[in-house]
């Protein structure tokens, strides 16, 4: 399928995003609210609940239902808060040793005057630096959309995945255009140019599954067994073992000359 | 040396990707006088060059190369730089990428958008990196990503700590996916260097944003900015466009981030010397105390 077209269904207005897969993945789940510095920013839902009967804290986007929950949610962009909301999760869930899920599903970090006056991008370094070394398993899934830096906040993972229709980008297919050929609405050329489909990350080892779009409740009974899995294997491991492998997979990604 | 090149307004320095025709088209090296872009004044060049390219009249910090500032950082003779071969590929074969590469690496005179090794301040060991505006816009690839991280790396096995200029307009566009990356990568490197109990300082130069913002020029231990310098996660006009309202004038300027708590310290380039000597001199080894 051609990128451009994987672009329209990962925006698809109906498709599924964080609350979806918390629902259908995990059974008592207590969503948990707040940064305990500012504000609670409802564009990430967290909290704790079960997988299969094991403890797991789940940090998601979700860009909202109806038109009022959307707003609400400001389109699943998160703002500095909701950073920190993540990051505060993350570690609850270090000092109760249970592994991590991240759901992704943003057009990118917010870019607004608030976001930029509570530092927008010191709470996304913060989350590269501490998720790192974060003690406990990690793995991300890439649900919708995956834009930049406001992706890779809830991405420094041990596994990443990403459902078959899902994109991952350093910049939105608009903004590459805008700045390539100085025209917005050749957005089907950035697609094509900006490789982000879960193929061609798959291709170039940034992500390690490509997770097939069945049904939604199929989709989410595989999750939940791929998942399971996942954490078992991680979870066989030592903290520093996880930790060495999480650093030697994003210490190989990329391309130079020497 | 100075030429016209150095003399474009602020705000126009932030688009990164491209440069101008007007920045592409030859100009005339070695001019004997120069203009500052903000009050307009002229300046000798070599009178300019010699206060590190801030304007004597109005104290306005001109871009300065990254070599430069380097060399008149370190003492004497003592800037070893690492990882010079290092360069960028074009792994996606990106439109535009193998010429804007080409042109940059002529404009800039430099291999990569950074320039990184270790050098005395005071008769101090530390590692350095400085970032180079002239290519690219400073921006982030994976050339760019490697030597950092190799930096903080080699800082570790060297114990020493890392002082860092960044100027950048964000992630590189054009290495997709792999630019993003970088600024895990980087981090990454910065967190053992920071678990092992060292100092790691950043000096944010006009322009910081985008995916240097977010990623280590927010990391250090100590965040220093020059004057005026615009730092952000979002250029001034993408913020202008999401909220439909012109920004309020100095707006994401360091004197901003420093009254909203994001910096240790705005400081002028010429006493940034003596401001870095004085903070490595007090972190040096742990506490005379004894452990504590």
């Amino acid at each position: 399928m051609d990128p451009y077209k994987r672009l329209q269904l990962a925006r698809k207005n109906g498709r599924p995003s964080g609350r979806f897969y918390i629902e259908n993945i995990l059974t008592d789940f207590v969503e948990l609210h707040g940064d305990r510095r500012y504000a609670d920013d409802p564009a990430i839902m967290a909290g704790v609940g079960l997988l299969s009967g094991h403890p797991v804290t789940v940090i998601a986007h979700e860009k909202g239902g109806d038109i009022r929950d959307k707003a609400h949610r400001n389109f699943g962009s998160a703002n500095p808060e909701g950073y920190r909301k993540a990051l505060r999760q993350m570690k609850l869930a270090e000092k109760f040793g249970r592994p991590v899920l991240c759901i992704v599903d943003t057009a990118g970090a917010f870019a607004g005057m608030g976001a930029e006056e509570r530092g927008q991008g010191q709470a996304i370094a913060e989350n590269l630096m501490e998720m790192m070394t974060l003690k406990v398993p990690v793995v991300s899934v890439f649900v919708g959309e995956g834009g930049s830096g406001g992706a890779l906040a809830l991405a420094v993972a041990d596994e990443v995945w990403m459902l078959e229709n899902a994109v991952y980008s350093v910049i939105s297919p608009e903004g590459c255009a805008s700045i390539l050929w100085k025209d917005a609405s050749k957005v089907k050329e950035a697609c094509s140019c900006l490789k982000m489909t879960a193929e061609d990350l798959l291709e170039m080892g940034v992500i390690e599954k490509v997770i097939p779009e069945t049904q939604p409740e199929t989709l989410c009974e595989t999750l939940k067994a791929q998942l399971d899995m996942a954490f078992s294997a991680l979870s066989a491991m030592t903290p520093e073992e996880r930790c060495e492998k999480r650093y030697a997979r994003f210490r190989r990604l990329g391309v130079f000359g020497e | 040396m100075l030429n016209k090149m150095n003399f474009k307004k602020n705000r126009n320095q932030l688009e990164g990707y491209s440069p101008s025709l007007e920045e592409t088209s030859p100009s005339v090296p070695d001019a004997l006088f120069n203009k500052c872009p903000e009050c307009g004044r002229v300046t000798l060049s070599a009178e300019l060059s010699e206060s590190l390219l801030v304007c004597p009249k109005c104290g306005c910090h001109i871009r300065i190369p990254a070599r430069k500032r380097l060399l008149a950082l370190c003492d004497e003779d003592s800037f070893e730089e690492w990882d010079a071969s290092v360069y960028s590929k074009d792994p996606l074969d990106f439109p535009g990428y193998a010429v804007k590469l080409k042109s940059s690496r002529l404009k800039s005179r430099e291999t990569s958008a950074v320039i990184t090794g270790r050098g005395k301040i005071a008769g101090m060991d530390c590692a350095l990196f400085a970032m180079e505006g002239q290519f690219m816009m400073g921006s982030m690839g994976s050339a760019v990503g490697e030597k950092v991280t190799r930096v903080f790396e080699r800082a570790l096995e060297q114990r020493l700590p890392v002082i860092g200029f960044t100027v950048s307009g964000g992630a590189r566009m054009q290495e997709g996916i792999l630019s993003l990356m970088q600024m895990a990568k980087t981090s990454g490197a910065v967190k053992r260097h920071s678990d092992a109990g060292l100092l790691y300082v950043t000096v944010l130069t006009n322009p910081t944003t985008g995916g240097v913002t977010a990623s280590f020029a927010m990391e250090g231990d100590i965040i220093l900015a020059e004057p005026g310098a615009l730092v952000g996660f979002a250029g001034p006009r993408v913020i202008e466009q999401t909220m439909r309202q012109k920004l309020p004038k100095g707006f994401q300027s360091a004197e901003f981030l420093m009254e909203k708590g994001f910096l240790d310290g705005v400081v002028p380039r010429t006493e940034m010397k003596e401001k870095l000597t004085t903070i490595l001199r007090l972190h040096k080894g742990g506490s005379s105390y004894g452990s504590v």
